[in-house]
């Protein structure tokens, strides 16, 4: 990580907020500003730019829906946000704007007492993301007594009473259940409620819903929208455009480590303006269109990091590039300029977009 | 229907022992995974199999291929009983069915080529010369859209789709008559998916294979497989050609299963569409629960269900479904409607007489079905 030097402490207010989510300032201007968020890792092989230049805001009491392939970026620059970079080979640079402090140039220190405060994220697997030798309770009631100064009869209630809101069943018993006595629906409520227990501003949840099943999938997000109303903002990370659309009120969709398409849910579901997010809705089987269809998938592989193409990085596997006149695709990189609506940028040099539409799939 | 089944299943069993820990490891139980499975796969054809984690779909395929040995029932293959036969005589039938598996990271030798991977069943098999082995290899790596020239390079040297691919190109080696998906995309991004699913569908017309497609992702299935089973702990609990299935399930668990798909159409309607809500995950299949495996999550359970195992009825001309209160979502009935066909009363106690219809319990689907409307076996 970079050493930036905290600018003062003393204007850092951040870990010393109190337990309920302060809602002031309602509507005021964005909760949480991304701004040219670079993550680099050096390697033997040369540099890996999984995040390079990526900017985007959450707003008050949204849900961001971030959207990409394996490789794409998107847990690496979230879990910039969580800081989770520091002490690690990676190059953080930019800037991260939670309430307009820059979480970057906070100490270590004080990133730690903002971690799971103000900031707190839901991994993937559950499973792997809990120790097995600690009790769900022990693991739950850590994170509330890292927090606050309570003591541990108080953390041990708080603990039963969130597992008690993410839906656990007789939770005065379960709370002293080992992981591996839950199971993979429950390990990912258990995990909500580590996340929510010191009611954190924003909530990053990180493939919340990918190991699990579709009838537990189903009850997860069910769970999390009702706590949607509860926490201020949120950011859904997820390949699946499923969950995206029945969770997000906005989406971000990257690519190759850059946003290449962000606007509300609707505008990216339904009139896609980039390439690539077409390509990604057309190439998903639904549960309505024609079963004999055949699926439009994007050609070739996502690109190399390392390497990555000249231009647009997802020129090589573009079927509308012969569009755009001349080589401009794969000799200049485009910016991300506004589609259709001042909410709905795209990144793409594309300039008459009903290419796409007149493939549109049903 | 005319031409005789490639694949027929009838009431397959196979029941995992659980050892007690210490030096004498008795059995204390068996993990029934599955538990009387009947299906049929027509040549040519895909049947989809779908279910959640644990409920006996992977285990079927892998009881199919022959990777582990049934408890009890009939595999027929072409008409021939495979369930029980000798190791000396798989070698041949591994010819005819082969496998395509889920994570394409693990199921290739890391140091093992490309060449020798796809070429290894030819050698094994000795269908051809030593010499002819590495054209037909990369012949095979044509097929399957890779490069040719690529045949001395590792697994590790090829993306996830590329590796789906080198899988698929190794199923096709023998040219199979059966594969046997177990999961074949769900390992990979969603833009790879769709290529993969065109090439096994390109495959599937240009050789005439049929396919048993094991996946959990109901999307995917919908587009593949024209004939759907729905598993649940081990049994089938219906199943029916596409458009029933997908439009007119009679199932409670296939109409949770359809509703809990989180579906890109949502944002166009603006937000979620009411599901209809499970409880809880599923049961133990060590200890599954009485009559009805699905009642313990069930939202229409009644006391029949936990006596009475519902019977697999066909109940329309490609369609079975397993259940006492099957109906359309939201016009299911409040009367159970397998009490004539088992000859018990609306609690599922016995009621005296004996069971007025016969239910087929064949792996087919008949020429004659019992109308929910009516009570009644109706023929076509």
């Amino acid at each position: 990580m970079s050493d930036q030097k905290t600018p003062g402490s003393s204007r850092v207010g951040l870990g010393k907020r109190g337990a309920s989510a302060p809602a002031t300032g309602s509507g005021s201007g964005s909760f949480l500003e991304v701004r040219d968020l670079k993550v680099h890792f050096p390697t033997a092989d040369g540099l890996v730019k999984a995040t390079d230049g990526l900017s985007y805001t959450v707003e008050r009491g949204k849900t961001l829906g971030i959207v990409g392939e394996s490789g794409s970026g998107k847990s690496v620059s979230s879990s910039a946000i969580m800081g989770l970079h520091r002490g690690t080979r990676a190059q953080v640079s930019g800037e991260i704007l939670l309430e307009g402090t820059d979480l970057l140039r906070l100490s270590n220190e004080e990133m730690r007492r903002a971690r799971g405060k103000d900031v707190a994220m839901i991994f993937q697997d559950p499973l792997s993301a809990m120790h097995p030798y600690y009790t769900v309770g022990n693991q739950i009631a850590e994170a509330y007594l890292v927090h606050n100064d309570v003591s541990k009869k108080a953390a041990r209630a708080r603990t039963i009473e969130m597992l008690d809101r993410v839906g656990i069943p007789q939770p005065d018993r379960r709370v002293d259940d080992y992981p591996h006595q839950f199971s993979g629906g429950m390990r990912q409520r258990a995990m909500i409620a580590m996340g929510l227990i010191n009611d954190p501003g924003l909530l990053i949840a990180d493939e919340p819903t990918t190991a699990l099943d579709v009838t537990v999938q189903a009850q997860i997000l069910d769970l999390l929208q009702d706590l949607q109303r509860e926490f201020n903002s949120g950011i859904i990370i997820t390949h699946d455009l499923g969950v995206v659309a029945e969770m997000a009120d906005d989406v971000l969709v990257m690519y190759a480590g850059r946003a290449v398409e962000i606007g509300t849910t609707n505008q990216i579901m339904t009139k896609p303006e980039m390439p690539y997010t077409w390509g990604l809705l057309a190439s998903v089987p639904d549960l309505a269109g024609d079963p004999e269809e055949q699926l439009v998938p994007i050609k070739g592989n996502p690109p190399s990091l390392l390497d990555p193409p000249p231009g647009c990085a997802f020129s090589p596997r573009c079927r509308f590039k012969e569009h755009v006149s001349g080589d401009l695709c794969t000799t200049q990189l485009p910016e991300l300029t506004s589609a259709a609506g001042a909410t709905h940028v795209k990144r793409c040099h594309l300039t008459d977009s009903s290419v796409l539409k007149q493939e549109q799939p049903a | 229907m005319s031409e005789r089944p490639i694949l027929e299943v009838e009431d397959l069993k196979m029941y995992f022992p659980v050892k007690s820990t210490g030096v004498i490891r008795r059995t204390v139980g068996h993990v029934q995974a599955v538990d009387g499975v009947s299906f049929q796969v027509e040549k040519g054809q895909a049947l989809g199999l779908v279910g959640e984690s644990g409920c006996g779909k992977s285990t079927t395929g892998r009881l199919v291929t022959r990777l582990n040995k049934p408890t009890s029932g009939a595999i027929r293959f072409e008409g021939d009983d495979i369930s029980d036969i000798s190791p000396r005589k798989l070698k041949p039938l591994r010819r005819e069915i082969q496998m395509i598996f889920q994570d394409p990271y693990t199921s290739l030798n890391p140091r093992h080529t490309v060449g020798s991977i796809i070429g290894a069943p030819l050698a094994i098999h000795d269908v051809v010369p030593k010499n002819k082995i590495l054209p037909r290899v990369q012949e095979l790596l044509e097929i399957v859209g890779l490069n040719p020239e690529h045949y001395n390079r590792y697994p590790n040297e090829f993306s996830g789709g590329q590796r789906q691919r080198i899988g698929i190109a190794r199923s096709l080696t023998l040219q199979p008559k059966l594969l046997v998906a177990d999961e074949p995309v769900s390992a990979l991004d969603v833009s790879i998916q769709a290529q993969v699913i065109n090439l096994l569908q390109q495959l599937q017309r240009e050789f005439d294979i049929s396919f048993l497609f094991i996946a959990h992702d109901l999307a995917v299935v919908r587009h593949f497989c024209p004939e759907v089973a729905v598993m649940y702990l081990g049994k089938i609990v219906e199943i029916a050609d596409r458009d029933t299935i997908y439009g007119h399930a009679h199932h409670p668990y296939t109409q949770a299963l359809l509703s809990a798909v989180p579906d890109v159409k949502q944002a166009e309607v603006g937000g979620r569409r009411e599901r209809i809500r499970l409880q809880g995950d599923v049961p133990s299949p060590i200890n599954p629960p009485s009559g009805c495996r699905f009642r313990t999550r069930c939202p229409m359970a009644q006391e029949i269900c936990a006596r009475v195992e519902p019977p697999l009825m066909q109940i329309g001309p490609r369609h079975k479904v397993a259940c006492h209160f099957a109906g359309e979502l939201g016009q299911s009935p409040t009367r159970p409607v397998t009490t004539s066909v088992l000859g018990v009363d609306d609690q599922g106690s016995p009621a005296g007489t004996s069971p007025a219809t016969p239910v087929p319990t064949g792996p087919g689907y008949d020429q004659q079905w019992f109308d929910l409307s009516s009570q009644q076996v109706i023929s076509a």
